[in-house]
């Protein structure tokens, strides 16, 4: 019975393009959505991902990664007296304006490495050499950097420009993660990091850390905690709790969510509506079959496999439209699209869900048919 | 009133006392009064009567697809109207074929597929049943329409294609609704012609619900309902025939 299921699915082609239509539209859209508002999230904890650095040590009310509150300079050498961390290095982070030598300003993110390791460093580097930043007022800025201050022929290795009176000259460009708020980034030692800044009593923003090996990330964080009083995250942690902070702080969550749940609400309607309709239109050959000794069981299953043949065809179809917006819409990076195996998963068990509501519509319309509509 | 008839052999189909009605209350309508009815292998037995004296709600109970308040259906030996339901579906899709008014066709399949339907319920495979399927109508005359979808086919065509459909998993009982209804006269003798020849066979009954009397002379009996009684059974006269 699979086979005349199937065929009479295929058989009714504008209801069947209406339902493929309509389950397409609610997968694409909560695909699209659910990719652009996870890279949102991934683009507000970039300052996380960007260093790659195990272990976080900063003020422990801290609520996210751009909010910087600073410690006392001694943090790094309390980090690095606990038991188990192999190393800690200081890092500098805080807002600062740059003004071009064609008398623009821009609001950059100054980043300051601890200068012997430069731990924290770019993974790519797509123009200079990000060591020479050792050199004297050297610099290294992120692409969004160029792209943001004026372009690649304002801004390349050699420009200048001035970070709070003192000059920056730039020595490399790196390739980073764009960040939420899509502010350049300045990178630098963290000696002259403090003093392109104004004067402050405070000036560490994070202690960078990592476990030895053997010893697990989640206790040593533990530990310095305990032992220093300061906040101590992995980098995993201080990403969630900058997602966590994202989502209570903004309507990000609210007005994704809303969409999404509204691209469900759209494709359950579309699909119950129209499936229901395609029951009742085919009630008189539903009712002859079970005349012909069809069970309600079996007619049930012929709903379900119409359900389903039609529902993963639209996810198919709905995840191909989505991917392939986010792949021109994202591959330079510039647009937030995160396509993850766990909302493909989500937004399968979510089409299951509006099939299987669309289906036991039917199914209770079959299980209630008489089957002596066929000689009315 | 009672009608049973002084055959021989037992009767293939055995309804004994039986009573229908419809709502409650106020609002309750008989419409089955106690009906008394054996139906004979071999014979083809007419059901006729005015709309509204309950001819398809007595196809109805026989074929099992309608519960009866009081009484008793048996068909080929088995008490079907004591059957729970998913026994009396299986029961039906082994025994028994339909003809209907409307064809019920179903519109996506081709002919050979539509009749291959009652043989895939019964989960006969795909290609054995669309052989028998074929074969069938070869026997309707309509081996060249086999590849055709219901609507390329004309009122009479379909009807042959249902007729396919009902005798192809061979029914010991064939339970025919008006199936001349949405045929000219010509096209109604026709099936009647075809149901005579194909459908009638000595190890199966026919019942055929009608109130064309343009077809009457087709059948071996007729069975005459009135407000819900049988109130005639009698043989029908054939040429050659006492």
């Amino acid at each position: 019975m699979n086979y005349v299921a199937l065929k009479m699915l295929f058989g009714d082609r504008a209801k069947y393009l209406m339902l493929l239509c309509g389950l397409t539209f609610a997968v694409m859209l909560i695909v699209q959505q659910g990719s652009i508002f996870w890279g949102l999230m991934i683009w507000s904890q970039s300052s996380i991902s960007n260093l790659n650095v195990p272990i976080w040590v900063t003020d422990p009310g801290i609520s996210q990664v751009d909010e910087v509150k600073p410690i006392a300079d001694t943090a790094v050498d309390r980090v690095r007296s606990v038991p188990g961390v192999e190393w800690a290095v200081p890092l500098y982070k805080g807002l600062l304006r740059a003004r071009l030598s064609n008398g623009e300003y821009h609001q950059i993110t100054l980043t300051g490495l601890e200068s012997s390791t430069l731990i924290g460093r770019p993974a790519e580097i797509l123009e200079g050499r990000f060591e020479d930043i050792l050199q004297p007022d050297a610099v290294a800025l992120d692409q969004w950097a160029v792209k943001r201050m004026g372009g690649p022929t304002v801004i390349k290795i050699g420009t200048i420009f001035e970070l709070n009176d003192k000059l920056a000259r730039v020595v490399a460009i790196a390739k980073t993660q764009k960040s939420f708020t899509n502010i350049p980034v300045v990178y630098t030692t963290y000696e002259r990091a403090i003093r392109y800044v104004p004067r402050e009593r405070r000036t560490l923003s994070y202690v960078l850390a990592k476990a030895k090996d053997g010893v697990p990330v989640e206790e040593v964080t533990r530990r310095i905690h305990e032992q220093t009083g300061l906040g101590a995250f992995t980098a995993e942690e201080f990403g969630w709790k900058t997602i966590w902070w994202v989502l209570k702080n903004t309507g990000i969550g609210t007005n994704f969510g809303t969409t999404i749940l509204l691209g469900f609400i759209v494709g359950m309607a579309i699909a119950g509506q129209t499936f229901y309709l395609f029951t009742v239109e085919n009630l008189r050959q539903f009712g002859a079959l079970k005349a012909m000794g069809a069970s309600t069981f079996a007619l049930s299953r012929m709903i379900l496999l119409q359900a389903f043949t039609v529902g993963l065809t639209g996810y198919g179809v709905g995840i191909g439209l989505a991917t392939v917006f986010g792949f021109l819409t994202a591959r330079s990076g510039g647009f937030p699209f995160i396509e993850t195996w766990q909302l493909l998963l989500l937004v399968l068990v979510a089409l299951l869900a509006i099939c299987t509501f669309s289906a036991l519509i039917s199914i209770i319309k079959l299980a209630r048919l008489e089957p002596g509509i066929v000689f009315r | 009133m009672s009608m049973m008839d002084s055959h021989t052999q037992p009767a293939a189909v055995r309804a004994r006392g039986i009573v229908k009605s419809f709502g409650t209350g106020d609002t309750q309508v008989t419409v089955l009064r106690g009906i008394d009815l054996d139906i004979h292998l071999g014979e083809m037995l007419l059901l006729v009567g005015e709309s509204g004296g309950g001819k398809t709600t007595l196809l109805s109970a026989i074929a099992g697809i309608l519960d009866i308040d009081e009484g008793a259906i048996d068909v080929m030996g088995v008490p079907l109207s004591a059957l729970p339901a998913g026994k009396r579906t299986t029961f039906r899709g082994q025994t028994m074929g339909f003809i209907y008014q409307q064809f019920n066709l179903l519109p996506a399949l081709t002919a050979a597929e539509n009749v291959a339907v009652p043989l895939l319920i019964q989960k006969v495979g795909r290609p054995e049943a669309l052989r028998r399927a074929r074969a069938m109508l070869d026997r309707v005359g309509l081996s060249d329409r086999a590849e055709f979808l219901p609507k390329n086919l004309s009122g009479g065509q379909q009807q042959r294609v249902a007729i396919a459909r009902a005798l192809v998993n061979e029914p010991r009982l064939l339970i025919c609704d008006e199936p001349t209804a949405a045929l000219d006269g010509l096209n109604g003798q026709k099936i009647m012609e075809l149901l005579r020849e194909v459908g009638r066979s000595p190890d199966r009954c026919v019942v055929v619900v009608t109130h064309d009397s343009r077809i009457f002379h087709f059948g071996d009996r007729m069975a005459r309902l009135t407000d819900g009684r049988i109130v005639s059974i009698e043989p029908i006269a054939r040429e050659g025939t006492a």
